[in-house]
């Protein structure tokens, strides 16, 4: 069965201010949807919502995986539902190894919540990161990350450019069912670019289904999205395939907008 | 349980000197001379030992109370008793030991004999097996690594020489308490170049019987000897006793290298009132990593005097305090020396209406040029009841000391959370990673199990579900 995730009519605010006017999207396995848009137009906003952002505020609407509504779950319940956010700007943990940090989310998400590895005492929980450890070297090596990131704290240090490969190891271990990326080729090199896009396009397939956020259509070079979506001021003003990327990178914007205009 | 008799004391006579060594004796509540007498006497200590004790009781009498830290308003010093003989002390039922603390031990992982030690139940525990072995091996290498009662009556040459010289009675009135009813502590002395390889560790060589409210602990490492001190344990340590006034005295002579490592769990009516100090002198190198979790109110501010050129001094301490619970600690560093360098660093968690405070001193003598020091202190508030204090003071008396000072109070993030609950991780969980990630300094400092007993224990407290 394929999974999708279904947003319908969502609207979205933050501090009484409506970000959102009426989302409606399906993303399902094995899909790749690309949502560009201006500045401010609510991409952000829509991908923080999705993963369950305790500061925005869904008015009405609903998100649904597989038929469920979620709305009402907490972000690590979306997460064990198959849901993961690539982070535009990835947090620091001070302290936290990068490979503890995975192991934990690892057994957090794929768990069945009952391993208490401390009650076993020390030594299972030495021997599942042993195994873990083996694992995360085989990822860092598919992202071109050095190996030493292993034993680095989450994010602390790291260049932008670092964080946001560490976002996609992560998605790489944690192999969710959506993976929703926010701006992940934003400030990246073209090199990193194509990297991202070529671990993300191996994992895509019918396991996995990306809804990525972009500014830029650069990426979609190296990921060809079969669906296109703009969004402007809240909502998706039109849709189509991956065509409609390259119009945009043309045309700008403001073609689209004026388009809207005009067809109110 | 046998019974106890109750001596009437005549001084003038002092003949208990000779007499039997079953005499039971219970003290009574409160302190007088005429307690601290019989103290010694007990103990069959040397003059000038009694006459040590008595010094510092004359003077605990007549020092007031500080009051510029933690509230001490509320301790009973006529409510106290002030000894216990090792075959006095009661020893417990299991049933009496507080589930609380027994729930501990069970979430910790902690090996059924150990648990009963901890209570205060039963006597001999396996570790003193490990013990005697230990010692035959340190004896070869001429380390001494016995308890201060016993060191006293053994080598009492060493310990007269070094005994109350880093901390006289009259520092402050809790030290002069201490000195003058101490009993039962650690003694280590270090012979020159001499590696001791293995942490020796405060439970190998003490059993309920010598675990006490005025320890005592002098460690002497000759010149360029390396020793590492572990004291205290994450578990709870079960007291009746309401008042814990330790003193530790360390004498780093010069090239040598000692690391005291304390976890303090002390249960949460317990005053822990502390004064440790060390000397560190030429090129020596003092290590204080110091834990402080447990006790209703902790004041203790390890402190290292620099007394040669390229000694070192390194403070990392930590404090946790929930519901209750004031941990009032920090670090002094005094350079009285060139070229030597320290470095403070404090990470204090606060939660559910607990307060922490950091009290450091820095002081760089004249005459101490090129020092280099650095102090760091960052406090996270988990919550808006919580409350956290920082007083630094410094007296830098020369212009080519390089010294830095940061200091951060937080609380942890709202995107944080999110960011680590996108993951999978509860709530708790992702409390529980930020927090552990924030002490992080410290507890990498700590021998494997102490580390991960105390991520156990600081989760458990997170949880809320001590105490």
């Amino acid at each position: 069965m394929t999974s999708t995730l279904e947003i319908r009519d969502l609207h979205v605010s933050i501090e009484g201010k409506e970000i959102l006017k009426g989302v409606n999207l399906r993303v399902s396995q094995g899909e790749i949807h690309a949502i560009m848009g201006p500045n401010g137009s609510g991409k952000s906003t829509l991908a923080n919502t999705l993963m369950g952002h305790p500061r925005y505020k869904i008015d009405s609407g609903d998100i649904l995986v597989n038929g469920e509504s979620i709305v009402s779950l907490s972000p690590n319940q979306r997460a064990k539902k198959g849901l993961f956010l690539a982070f535009q700007y990835p947090l620091e943990i001070p302290g936290v190894p990068l490979s503890q940090f995975l192991r934990t989310a690892y057994r957090a998400v794929k768990g069945d919540g009952q391993q208490k590895p401390e009650a076993k005492g020390v030594g299972a929980e030495m021997i599942s990161a042993v195994a873990f450890k083996k694992k995360l070297q085989e990822k860092l090596k598919e992202v071109e990350m050095d190996e030493s990131f292993a034993s680095r704290y989450l994010n602390e240090g790291f260049s932008g450019g670092e964080k946001k490969r560490a976002e996609i190891l992560q998605m790489a271990v944690l192999k969710p069912v959506i993976a929703i990326m926010d701006e992940t080729d934003s400030g990246l090199d073209i090199d990193a670019v194509r990297k991202v896009a070529e671990v993300t396009g191996t994992m895509v397939g019918p396991e996995m289904g990306v809804l990525m956020i972009t500014h830029y259509q650069r990426i979609l070079q190296y990921l060809k999205p079969q669906f296109v979506h703009v969004m402007v001021d809240g909502r998706i003003v039109r849709s189509g395939g991956p065509e409609l990327a390259q119009e945009l990178e043309q045309k700008g914007y403001e073609w689209l907008e004026r388009d809207i205009v005009a067809a109110r | 349980m046998a019974t106890a008799q109750v001596i009437d004391i005549d001084y003038s006579k002092y003949n208990f000197r000779s007499s039997d060594t079953d005499y039971q004796y219970k003290f009574p509540q409160g302190l007088s001379r005429e307690i601290v007498e019989q103290i010694s006497m007990i103990k069959k200590e040397p003059d000038w030992m009694r006459q040590f004790r008595l010094r510092a009781y004359d003077h605990f009498m007549k020092r007031p109370l500080p009051t510029w830290g933690g509230d001490l308003s509320k301790l009973g010093f006529d409510d106290m008793v002030y000894y216990a003989s090792p075959t006095e002390k009661k020893s417990r039922s299991w049933d009496d030991v507080p589930s609380y603390i027994k729930e501990t031990f069970e979430k910790l992982g902690i090996p059924e004999a150990e648990r009963k030690f901890l209570g205060g139940v039963g006597a001999q525990y396996e570790s003193e097996v490990v013990y005697h072995n230990l010692r035959e091996d340190l004896a070869k290498k001429g380390v001494i690594f016995v308890d201060t009662d016993t060191a006293l009556r053994e080598y009492p040459e060493i310990v007269k020489k070094h005994f109350g010289t880093v901390i006289p009675p009259e520092d402050n009135k809790f030290a002069a308490l201490n000195s003058a009813v101490w009993s039962g502590g650690s003694f280590i002395y270090v012979p020159e170049g001499v590696h001791v390889d293995v942490p020796l560790q405060a439970y190998f060589r003490i059993n309920v019987q010598n675990m006490g409210q005025f320890e005592r602990t002098l460690i002497i490492a000759e010149k360029n000897s390396r020793v590492h001190y572990i004291e205290g344990c994450t578990a709870p340590i079960y007291s009746t006793d309401s008042l814990h006034s330790a003193v530790v005295e360390i004498i780093a002579k010069p090239g040598a290298y000692v690391r005291y490592t304390t976890i303090q769990n002390w249960s949460n009516d317990v005053y822990n009132l502390v004064t440790k100090r060390a000397y560190a002198y030429a090129n020596a190198t003092v290590e204080w990593v110091d834990g402080n979790i447990g006790s209703k109110l902790t004041m203790k501010y390890p402190s290292v005097y620099l007394l040669g050129s390229g000694a070192k001094a390194e403070i990392l301490s930590i404090a946790f305090a929930g519901k209750n619970q004031h941990q009032d600690a920090g670090g002094k560093v005094v350079h009285l020396a060139p070229h030597t360098t320290s470095r403070i660093t404090s990470k204090s968690v606060s939660k559910d209406g607990g307060r922490t405070t950091y009290r450091g001193l820095l002081h760089v003598a004249k005459g101490a040029k090129g020092v280099k020091s650095s102090v760091r202190c960052d406090a996270l508030l988990l919550d808006e009841y919580s409350r956290t204090d920082t007083y630094p003071y410094n007296e830098i008396n020369e212009d080519d000391a390089t010294t830095t000072h940061e200091a951060t109070v937080g609380k942890i993030g709202e995107d944080q959370l999110f960011y680590l609950m996108s993951r999978g991780l509860s709530e708790q969980e992702a409390l529980n990673m930020i927090v552990m990630g924030f002490l992080e300094p410290f507890t990498k400092e700590l021998p494997m199990e102490y580390a991960i007993e105390l991520n156990r224990l600081i989760q458990l407290e997170m949880a809320g579900s001590v105490g």
